[in-house]
């Protein structure tokens, strides 16, 4: 039985004065993919950001309760925010390659991580595209500029960034959402394979997205975890009217 | 009716753009084709070269070329690491609030204090106050101070256009701010900040006010070498310039010399310009942006 990687507890975030994400329950699974979803403006993308700290960043933002990986509690004054962040991978929504070229895009986390033998850089960029599935397309062209690949192309190539400084889980916010459907298709089938190695976290607004590829889902509205549970049944059999009327689109 | 209105209205707007442009390159080419003719005449290698002789009337102006670039160097030197530090300080560390603002706010306003008054502030820190002297050390921090709400403002606006998720993207990979800084932001926004900050330097190596009291010399033809000359005073092409066309006891005899020194300052400032604009385009060209 997996066991759990990510937990949350009675979690609020605030935004100032705004309380953006309400008394959030859940436990995620490990080697699992874990999809959120919900309308726009529920509080998904501020819940997966949070997971990683990445609204410390955000100015005037508050958290109360707890989140915790592998049982520590990651907002503890104590905790090395750095590594935390190295741990926990994310992927944007828009891809947001560095104008470096592909080599130094995959092999940034590295290097700022203190790794300074070329030979295992090498080596790990080349692991992290493969992984990835893009080696195959950017292999002759490592030198090349980043910002010359198509988007589809950018966006694996963040996700093999991410992959090169081996965190344990990654977090996907809407990865695919500016794709079009080949590109998606081959993000899905990237996730699924993913999953193996790594604990994944997405963010989708494409309700049909979320029941293909993920094994856990969480439905977020107005800033309150409405329900959470394995995908089949809250898509098949939601437990809450919320839920349905958002599966079934009569809203949202 | 209505639409032949609408058009009269674009072709009077058009029309009043392009005046006003055509006005204003009209004017810069009046200037360099007056100082150009009346000054072209003078220029050779031993006016470049040489020391002025015969009270100025023959001779050439090099003291003066020396004396602004050595002055320049120390203004360089001072406000472009201060200038660049703080804007990276109130661009990326500072918590943007009250406090902040009214910083950003004092700076701006340093920008539009008169020369002159740097010169008597400049007077009264370096050359009195530190014991600096008469020298190009005080006329170079004067200018220094002169230029770095130029820096500062250039390297803010620098920095602001490094998109966000730059950052975002080296945090997110485990990054600290300094090295997100270092490795991610500042490799983009070094062009935008050497190219402000080279063209204010162009406009302190112009300025004739703020070295008026703290240095600089009408004839100091002697040029000691480095550090020593630091400490001395100097020679300078604007102030050249002006004792030339106002204050020489003959005036129209050295006009023509007047006029070539202020060739040789505006070449040695488009110079700079160029050198400003070839940088941004060397870098914009190597960190092509998606």
């Amino acid at each position: 039985m997996s066991d759990i990687k990510i937990t949350t507890r009675d979690f609020n975030f605030y935004y100032d004065s705004f309380k953006a994400l309400s008394d959030i329950n859940m436990d995620i699974e490990t080697n699992r993919v874990t999809a959120l979803i919900g309308p726009s403006g529920c509080g998904k993308s501020t819940f997966l950001r949070s997971l990683n700290r990445m609204n410390d960043i955000i100015l005037g933002t508050r958290v109360e309760g707890r989140v915790t990986l592998d049982g520590q509690d990651i907002y503890d004054k104590n905790v090395d925010v750095v590594d935390l962040r190295r741990r926990v991978g994310m992927v944007f929504q828009k891809s947001n390659p560095f104008p470096k070229s592909i080599f130094d895009n995959v092999a940034y986390g590295l290097r700022i991580n203190g790794e300074r033998d070329k030979s295992v850089i090498a080596h790990r960029v080349e692991q992290s595209l493969k992984d990835a599935a893009i080696w195959e397309e950017v292999k002759d062209r490592l030198e090349d500029s980043a910002i010359g690949l198509s988007g589809g192309q950018q966006q694996r190539l963040c996700i093999a960034r991410a992959l090169a400084v081996k965190p344990e889980v990654i977090l996907m916010d809407e990865p695919a959402s500016a794709l079009d459907p080949i590109a998606t298709q081959k993000i899905e089938e990237l996730i699924f394979e993913l999953k193996k190695e790594y604990t994944i976290v997405i963010v989708t607004h494409n309700m049909q997205q979320a029941a293909r590829v993920s094994d856990y889902t969480a439905f977020f509205y107005l800033g309150e975890l409405i329900e959470f549970g394995e995908t089949d049944q809250i898509f098949t059999n939601p437990g809450k009217k919320k839920t349905e009327d958002y599966v079934t689109g009569r809203f949202g | 009716m209505k639409i032949k209105w609408k058009q009269i209205q674009e072709k009077i707007g058009f029309t009043v753009l392009g005046l006003s442009t055509l006005l204003i390159i009209l004017v810069l080419a009046f200037i360099i084709y007056d100082i150009l003719s009346k000054g072209a005449g003078v220029i050779s290698w031993k006016f470049i070269t040489d020391k002025p002789r015969r009270g100025m009337t023959e001779g050439g102006i090099w003291p003066a070329i020396v004396g602004t670039f050595w002055v320049s160097l120390v203004t360089v030197v001072f406000s472009v690491p201060i200038g660049m530090f703080t804007a990276i300080y109130l661009n990326e560390y500072a918590k943007q609030g009250r406090i902040v603002r009214l910083i950003r706010l004092a700076i701006r306003n340093l920008s539009g204090v008169p020369s002159i008054v740097y010169g008597l502030f400049g007077f009264a820190l370096f050359t009195l106050m530190l014991n600096l002297g008469l020298s190009v050390i005080s006329s170079g921090l004067t200018l220094g101070l002169l230029t770095l709400p130029w820096t500062i403002t250039a390297s803010e606006e620098a920095l602001k256009t490094v998109p966000m998720s730059y950052r975002e993207g080296a945090l997110a990979l485990g990054a600290t701010k300094w090295q997100t800084i270092r490795t991610n932001v500042l490799p983009y926004a070094v062009p935008g900040m050497l190219t402000g900050t080279i063209l204010g330097l162009a406009r302190a190596a112009g300025e004739t006010a703020p070295i008026l009291f703290t240095g600089v010399a009408f004839f100091w033809p002697i040029l000691p070498k480095f550090p020593t000359n630091l400490l001395q005073q100097f020679m300078a092409l604007p102030y050249h310039l002006f004792i030339m066309s106002t204050q020489h006891h003959e005036i129209v005899k050295v006009r023509p010399l007047a006029y070539g020194t202020a060739l040789v300052l505006i070449v040695l400032i488009l110079s700079m310009n160029a050198i400003a604009i070839w940088i941004r385009y060397r870098f914009r060209k190597k960190y092509k942006r998606a």
